[in-house]
């Protein structure tokens, strides 16, 4: 595994004048081995930073670099393998529901390095690596759960032998429950392989978690990023601590006399 | 294939297939078979009615005009068929090509196929036809390319339907080659609906070969068509109308051949919810069942006294709901609850536990097929199963309920102002003046905490942030002054700083106005935090019922349990692997004899398999559904570490 580095990151859409910019001059690091995690409203940019990263949307400036180097140009990408793997927030729709997951997994596999029995056999492999009985390999998208489905979808990214992984709200479109599956998944993967990981979330307590760093997003910018302890205990910018006390706490009750002063608060910025 | 092979049996398609079998039959036989009877020349009998020699009489050679009509239908049928495939082909061809040529050269593509479709595909045929030159050659091009613009843009749509889709995204961050993915993943997905839609356009390149040949512009003589015998017949129509008639008429029968057939094959082939084999065959099955009637008679005696009983102060009671849909599903069997004036009660449940149905059930929101029977279903001691007039109903349901839902973009109307749709709920029930209801909804948003509301009630929804989106739709729902709102998931899809302050606006308007509250979510930690009471729903029964206060210290369904173990929390272990709830929900098409989450539970013996438990109530008045409920150690459960299954599923 290695350093997944981007650099002064900015995507905007739309015209000159009338476009928005969505990731704004974004700097953030993943190094070699660890687990970053994303966190930000929704509309902050984390899903357009991912998918530039990747190259599913082009970047207006800034270059991603894997271990210094330009990914584009890097030893592996030329030789057909691509070393940035995705996986995405819905498993209903990132599945093509016309080819068993044995197919949609073994399709990843870079090009030329394994055919016939090995290939399938690897397939199998990657199977059992994310907790996945035998039998689902060669089994319809339609007869998985959303669960089973983000199982695949991660296998799947694996088995690009990939040099990092970007996971983009992998779990919220599951519930609670399936969730917690899929995080343990994550989690064994990452101590077993030593993966380097991007994990976009809006869930705090998700990306707690699971990550070692954590980077806050918020309009466009990273505002806050550091250890995964460091940031939670000790939040330095406005959002970060909203954002910290907006989670809710198992166990307590939501006071309605509490003032609503916090609500114009979002207004404003819409203003 | 299964759903191709039933609609091959209903009516439609046993004519389409029957005429269509027909027609290709005639095409490839009818030549063989009388192709010396159609080109005899008999000039002893020229331009004769119709006559037991001639059924339908004689052309200007003495030619046979029966035998001519069954002889031409090949060349007509294939020259059809060869246009049809052109069109396709080059269809495809610039359909698919922007996905493969990339963003810049696949949008010139684009815009000459959308001039190419501003024409009139016979404009074109026409066109076409003059290059091309006279003759079946010139008319097969000319229709063929004629259709193809269309073609163009509608695998240019499905394509960029599929496209958007993440799969496609995923096999382009793994690097699968564009040609790969256009005949991997593009292609089989818009198969049906291209299979479909060049079946019908086979029809229409008929007609247009008809209509062409017809002006002498498509197949010349001696070679002949419909559209030519057509044509040569129609001197005659005054004397003869046979001769004109007959190749009218078969023009008209294998067009509909084609489309019927094609229709056909939208039913079989096309997305299972638009084409609704399954709604069908619900509906057939719908017809069937008897009505839920008798079975809410019944219920009413039996139900255990100590569910939902019914209070003075008590805004809704709910006995023994059940939903269920043809072909033998379920997914609400016998739900029993009360809640009290200005109560908030919650439901938590996986998704498919029933939850989101017993919320629309009780709001009468549910349809055909779905089939709903209560023992008792009542709001403001008002009875909801009797049918007390649909005007009435809905007069009291739209005054005493609201509703708030899970997506508050999808729930307003996206053409309508935002008070206006507020207005509109009083003046519709409670006949109030335009001016009334419009200071009422003013109010109504200032209420929900939306800044000036004078502005905001002019706007439009897409002119609202989410959060304040779903502020004005609590701020709907409580327009009408109801005693119970019921939110389903109304904060699944807002960012959790918005949520909690959507929670808020709720809790101080139960506490406020004294509004009951029913509360449906996934998430137990939230319903914990909103609810006075909570009701835990799995495989459509309520396997619980506690207050939310001791849900962390009481909880006694290791269902429940597993639940509240596998949010994870600002204070989960992170060396530790989160608790799951092992296995996948239960089918509710498929139910077992004993408990439904027998399988899934670490304290599951043979009693669970067998016999299903139902709601006990303890001294303190919590009801759990378990036959195990009472080998939980109580102390353990206080502890943050919650002892429940810790597996890989």
């Amino acid at each position: 595994m290695s350093e997944l580095r981007l650099e002064n990151i900015t995507v905007r859409f739309g015209s000159r004048r009338t476009g928005l910019t969505a990731v704004d001059a974004v700097d953030l690091t993943v190094p070699s081995g660890h687990v970053v995690g994303l966190v930000g409203e929704s509309g902050s940019g984390k899903s357009t930073l991912a998918r530039a990263a990747v190259g599913l949307t082009p970047l207006t400036g800034g270059q991603v670099l894997l271990n210094g180097q330009p990914v584009t140009q890097s030893r592996t990408a030329r030789r057909g393998r691509r070393p940035l793997q995705m996986v995405f927030q819905d498993p209903y729709s990132s599945l093509d529901p016309r080819m068993t997951a044995g197919d949609s997994i073994a399709e990843a596999i870079p090009r030329g390095t394994l055919r016939g029995a090995a290939k399938r056999a690897e397939t199998a492999r990657l199977i059992e690596l994310v907790g996945l009985p035998g039998g689902a390999i060669d089994a319809y998208p339609a007869r998985l759960s959303g669960g089973q489905r983000q199982r695949v979808a991660l296998a799947r990214a694996l088995a690009g032998q990939p040099d990092v992984i970007i996971a983009d709200e992998i779990t919220s479109a599951l519930d609670v429950s399936t969730q917690g599956a899929v995080l343990n998944v994550v989690r064994g993967l990452q101590r077993q392989l030593r993966l380097s990981m991007l994990f976009i979330s809006h869930n705090l307590a998700v990306v707690r978690y699971v990550a070692d760093i954590v980077a806050v997003m918020y309009h466009g910018r990273i505002v806050e990023c550091g250890q995964a302890d460091e940031v939670l205990a000790n939040p330095r910018h406005s959002y970060t601590r909203k954002l910290l006390s907006a989670i809710p706490e198992p166990g307590t009750t939501l006071d309605a006399t509490t003032d609503l002063a916090d609500l114009p608060d979002e207004d404003l910025d819409q203003e | 294939m299964r759903r191709m092979k039933r609609v091959l049996r209903t009516p439609l398609g046993i004519s389409a297939s029957v005429l269509l079998g027909v027609v290709l039959v005639l095409a490839v036989f009818a030549p063989v078979l009388w192709g010396d009877k159609a080109s005899a020349i008999d000039t002893s009998a020229i331009l004769q009615g119709p006559s037991s020699a001639h059924w339908l009489g004689t052309n200007n050679l003495g030619q046979d005009v029966f035998y001519r009509v069954l002889v031409a239908t090949r060349l007509s049928v294939e020259l059809a068929l060869v246009a049809t495939a052109i069109g396709v082909a080059a269809g495809l061809v610039l359909g698919a090509a922007p996905l493969v040529l990339g963003a810049r050269l696949g949008r010139l593509v684009t815009a000459a196929v959308n001039i190419a479709v501003a024409f009139p595909a016979l404009l074109l045929a026409l066109f076409f036809a003059v290059i091309f030159g006279v003759g079946a050659r010139g008319a097969l091009l000319a229709i063929g390319f004629a259709t193809a613009p269309t073609f163009a843009r509608l695998t240019r749509t499905l394509v960029a339907g599929v496209a958007g889709l993440d799969y496609i995204a995923a096999a382009r961050v793994a690097g699968v080659s564009r040609i790969r993915l256009l005949t991997r993943h593009v292609l089989p997905n818009i198969g049906e609906t291209l299979v479909v839609n060049a079946t019908i356009a086979a029809g229409s390149a008929l007609l247009s070969f008809a209509g062409l040949s017809f002006l002498g512009l498509g197949v010349q003589a001696p070679a002949y068509d419909w559209g030519q015998l057509l044509s040569d017949g129609l001197d005659g129509i005054y004397i003869h109308p046979a001769a004109a008639l007959a190749p009218g008429v078969a023009v008209v029968v294998a067009g509909l051949a084609f489309n019927l057939f094609g229709e056909a094959l939208a039913l079989g082939l096309g997305v299972p919810e638009l084409a609704g084999g399954s709604v069908a065959r619900a509906a057939r099955a719908g017809r069937r069942a008897p009505a839920g009637a008798p079975l809410a008679a019944a219920a009413e005696e039996n139900s255990n006294p100590l569910l939902g009983t019914d209070r003075a102060d008590s805004v809704l009671v709910v006995r023994d709901l059940r939903v269920s849909f043809p072909g033998g599903v379920h997914p609400v069997r016998g739900v029993s609850f009360t809640v009290g004036r200005g109560e908030a009660v919650g439901v938590v449940g996986e998704s498919g536990s029933g939850k989101s149905l017993t919320a629309l059930a009780v709001a009468r929101l549910l349809e055909d097929p779905a089939q709903v029977s209560a023992g008792r279903l009542a709001l403001l001691g008002q009875d909801l199963t009797r049918d007390p007039g649909k005007r009435v109903r809905r007069q009291f349901l739209g005054t005493s309920l609201g509703m708030v839902f899970q997506d508050p973009m999808t729930s307003f109307n996206p053409v309508k102002r935002v008070g206006v749709q507020l207005a509109e709920v009083i003046r519709e029930h409670k006949g109030v003046s335009r001016r009334d209801a419009a200071a009422r909804a003013v109010e109504r948003l200032h209420a929900v905490r939306i800044p000036a509301p004078h502005r905001r009630y002019r706007q439009f929804p897409h002119e609202l942030s989410g959060g304040m989106r779903q502020r004005a739709m609590i701020g709907m729902a409580v327009m009408g002054s109801p005693a119970l709102v019921i939110a389903d998931e109304p904060t699944t899809a807002l960012d959790v700083t918005v949520q909690r302050q959507v929670l808020r606006l709720l809790k101080s308007i139960q506490a406020a106005d004294d509004v009951a509250l029913l509360f449906i979510s996934h998430d137990i930690t939230v319903v914990g935090q909103v609810c006075d009471r909570v009701l835990v729903m799995y495989a459509g029964r309520i396997v619980e019922n506690l207050p939310a206060a001791d849900l962390r210290t009481h909880a006694r369904h290791p269902y429940t349990r597993a639940l509240l173990a596998a949010v994870p929390s600002m204070h989960t272990d992170r060396e530790l692997p989160l608790a799951i709830v092992p296995g996948r929900p239960a089918d509710p098409a498929n139910l077992p004899a004993g408990c439904a989450f027998a399988s899934r539970c670490p304290l599951a013996d043979a009693k669970c398999a067998s016999a299903d438990p139902v709601l006990q109530a303890d001294d303190a008045g919590r009801e759990v559904a378990c036959w195990h409920a009472d080998r939980v150690p109580l102390a353990a459960v206080a502890d943050t570490e919650v002892p429940v299954v810790i597996s890989h599923e």
